[in-house]
């Protein structure tokens, strides 16, 4: 950039930040907007016009993670004294926490889905990320015959807008007892995902000199040596990349999940929208389930940030 | 202690052949070099001989074994690549240490290993840098040391200086001179740098579009070139070459440039050279290098007159065009010993540099005046 700008360049400048801050704005609004519901007392989360201003209470989490009914009268005095903070909550809300027979607390459906969406995603995004991984090396240093129709060929599966297969699917995976199992999703997305993965890390690894892994065979070392010693760290940015992008596509999955799975893989992007179905909805229980829903990705993201950076400009600053 | 030897090496990339059927011997201790143009099969030879290229035909002998049957990582050699010198997620130590790591060799040897060959390159004080942080001839220099700290049975090194620039190279080849009377390892080196290959060779091969077109020490191959390919791609400035006609008269060989008035004067036991040789006029090129061509400010014995076209001072000598008929004869002077272009001088070829080459076919006949 150069070092000295025309009055002319500053103010592009100034409108092209203005353009960045708005279009960020749009994207955040939403993430806003959920993550204010979840704190926000039930009362104030439908207003028209929206509160801004609240005070923001973690009731709809305590609700989100317990498994609840309507109370028909106010609680017993005693039972509200004797009753934790958290149960209190629950009260004032004007309903009260399901206990089994020996008192423990019930918890609601969203732990046990929360952490079927994480085995799911995980399993599936270290399956395809690895398996695309090796895939792409292949292609990527072994000539073979047809390997551009094999490669198109891997991609072609995603040209087909995914739910136009469902159905089959469905059929299929009940023949076979997929159904509503976690490996059954974990085969669907790790599929699903293969062929991203092993375009990208072709890419990736195309950008890797073949000369790098040669030296090490000359130095010694197997092929197999020099793929773990030298191809993965290098390849590490694209990895990450990858896996990043796998994640997010079998963590935000929804059709198929909805489909195949209803109680015991059932993952959290079907489930969360079922719970507006049941009476009044409680919007902010399902913002509270959103917003969690949201933190992974972030997470994980927030983690790998250096490598995808890296990883989006790969290729322009090497020479 | 390592000879290689390449025996009738052929390979094909698809349909195009880039090697044929090439021989080559290559002594213990010895400094190779591989000239050529480039894409004329240096890099694939030597990829060969490193087991990182399979060849169709022939064989490739370490210490007289066959190696074609052995991976890469078994064939104990080192390679400097053309493209790629180090890994750019390793420091210099680690780079230098990956090829003794393949050994499995304990720590407190691959860091005595490592430091001392960083020693002898004069690099110690990278060690703990990344390849990043690296001039252009360190990064080579480092190269090297990942070369040499193995003490492979042999060195490949493929224009390990290529990418440097002109001083540097300079400074880098003396450089790998010191380092191979040093340590003596038997080395084959590729260039397209006549000038490099001259400096650093025992022996150099020169190759061209695949072939092999002469092996001889620096001075075979610049003062008896095989063939008019390697004649005009050793030396600077490049020798003449020219057709010409040869006859006897009055006891004295004639060589007539085409289309000059007059002819070179050369002594009369040409005719019989070339007759024995088998070569005939209409099919003959003298090759002579500026340095065979003698001139002379005023009209001599044996000289014939030319007009001085252009002159490149080069600071310790000049290099002239002299046109002789339709031809130009580049010839080397003392600087200044032509004043102006334009000149009238006169010129002789010594026949002590002169070469004979069959035109169609290339091939020098041998004959030394
Ligand atoms: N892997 C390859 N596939 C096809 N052709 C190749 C391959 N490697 C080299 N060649 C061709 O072989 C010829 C010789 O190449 P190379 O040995 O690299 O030449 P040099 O090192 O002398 O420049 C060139 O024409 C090059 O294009
Ligand atoms: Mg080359």
């Amino acid at each position: 950039m150069a070092a000295v700008q025309t009055r002319s360049e500053r103010a592009l400048n100034r409108v092209a930040i203005a353009a960045v801050l708005v279009i960020t704005l749009l994207f955040l609004a939403p993430i806003y907007w959920i993550t204010s519901t979840a704190f926000k007392p039930r009362n104030l989360a439908t207003t028209i016009p929206p509160t801004v201003i609240f005070e923001p209470e973690i009731s709809p989490f305590v609700k989100l993670f317990t498994k609840r009914s309507q109370l028909r009268a106010a609680p017993e005095p005693e039972d509200y004294a004797a009753a934790p903070w958290w149960e209190r909550l629950v009260f004032d809300g004007g309903e009260k926490v399901v206990r089994s027979g020996r008192g423990d607390v019930q918890l609601s459906g969203y732990p046990n889905r929360f952490m079927n969406s994480l085995i799911v995603a995980i399993t599936s995004t270290v399956l395809a990320v690895s398996m695309g991984t090796f895939t792409a090396y292949g292609f990527s240093r072994f000539k073979m015959k047809g390997e551009a129709d094999l490669l198109f060929f891997i991609l072609s599966t995603r040209m087909l807008p995914p739910v136009v297969v469902a159905i089959p699917m469905f059929l299929m995976y009940r023949a076979v007892g997929l159904n509503d199992t976690h490996w059954g999703l974990i085969i669907l997305y790790t599929a699903f995902n293969l062929s991203f993965s092993v375009w990208l890390m072709k890419g990736f690894i195309d950008e890797i000199p073949k000369e790098y892994e040669e030296a090490a065979l000359v130095d010694g070392y197997t092929r197999l040596e020099a793929f773990f010693k030298i191809v993965l760290p290098e390849a590490a940015t694209g990895i990450a990349a990858t896996a990043v992008f796998c994640f997010i596509t079998a963590w935000n999955e929804y059709a198929f999940a909805l489909i195949m799975t209803n109680r015991r893989a059932q993952t959290a992007p079907p489930f969360i929208p079922s719970q507006v179905g049941s009476g009044l909805p409680d919007w902010t229980v399902i913002a509270a389930g959103t917003f969690l829903f949201l933190l992974p990705v972030a997470i994980f993201t927030f983690l790998l940030r250096n490598h995808l950076l890296r990883g989006m400009s790969f290729g322009a600053i090497r020479k | 202690m390592t000879q290689i030897e390449l025996r009738g090496i052929e390979k094909h990339f698809g349909a195009v052949q880039v090697i044929k059927n090439l021989n080559l011997a290559i002594a213990d201790n010895e400094f190779i070099v591989l000239l050529g143009q480039s894409g004329c099969g240096k890099t694939t030879t030597l990829r060969a001989i490193a087991g990182l290229e399979t060849i169709d035909e022939g064989d490739i002998l370490i210490d007289g074994r066959p190696v074609q049957h052995i991976k890469a990582s078994h064939r104990d050699i080192a390679f400097v690549f053309q493209s790629f010198s180090l890994y750019p997620h390793m420091t210099v130590f680690e780079n230098i240490a990956f090829p003794l790591r393949a050994m499995r060799g304990n720590r407190t040897d691959i860091e005595r290993e490592v430091q001392a060959v960083a020693k002898t390159l004069q690099i110690t004080h990278l060690l703990a840098k990344r390849p990043s942080a690296l001039s252009g001839g360190d990064m080579q220099r480092v190269a090297i040391g990942r070369a040499l700290v193995r003490r492979p049975k042999a060195m490949l090194m493929d224009e390990p200086i290529g990418a440097l620039d002109a001083k540097l190279r300079e400074e880098m080849r003396a450089e790998i001179k010191r380092l191979h009377i040093k340590q003596g390892s038997t080395t084959i080196y590729v260039t397209h740098d006549q000038v490099e290959a001259m400096s650093l060779a025992d022996r150099i091969v020169v190759m061209h579009e695949g072939v092999l077109q002469q092996v001889g020490t620096p001075h075979e191959v610049y003062a008896r070139p095989a063939n008019m390919f390697v004649a005009q791609f050793v030396g600077s400035p490049v020798m003449n070459m020219t057709e010409v006609t040869v006859s006897e008269d009055a006891g004295h060989a004639r060589v007539l440039v085409r289309g000059a008035p007059t002819a070179f004067d050369f002594p009369s036991s040409l005719t019989a050279e070339l007759t024995a040789a088998g070569a005939e006029n209409g099919n003959l090129t003298l090759g002579v290098r500026p340095e065979g061509v003698l001139v002379s400010r005023e009209a001599r014995e044996g000289f014939v007159p030319v007009e001085a076209h252009i002159i490149e001072p080069l600071g310790s000598h000049d290099i002239i065009d002299l046109q002789v008929g339709a031809q130009m004869l580049r010839a080397r002077t003392k600087s200044g010993f032509v004043p102006r272009p334009g000149e009238a001088v006169w010129a002789r070829i010594n026949p002590a540099q002169a070469h004979f080459f069959d035109s169609s076919t290339g091939t020098s006949f041998g004959i030394r005046l």
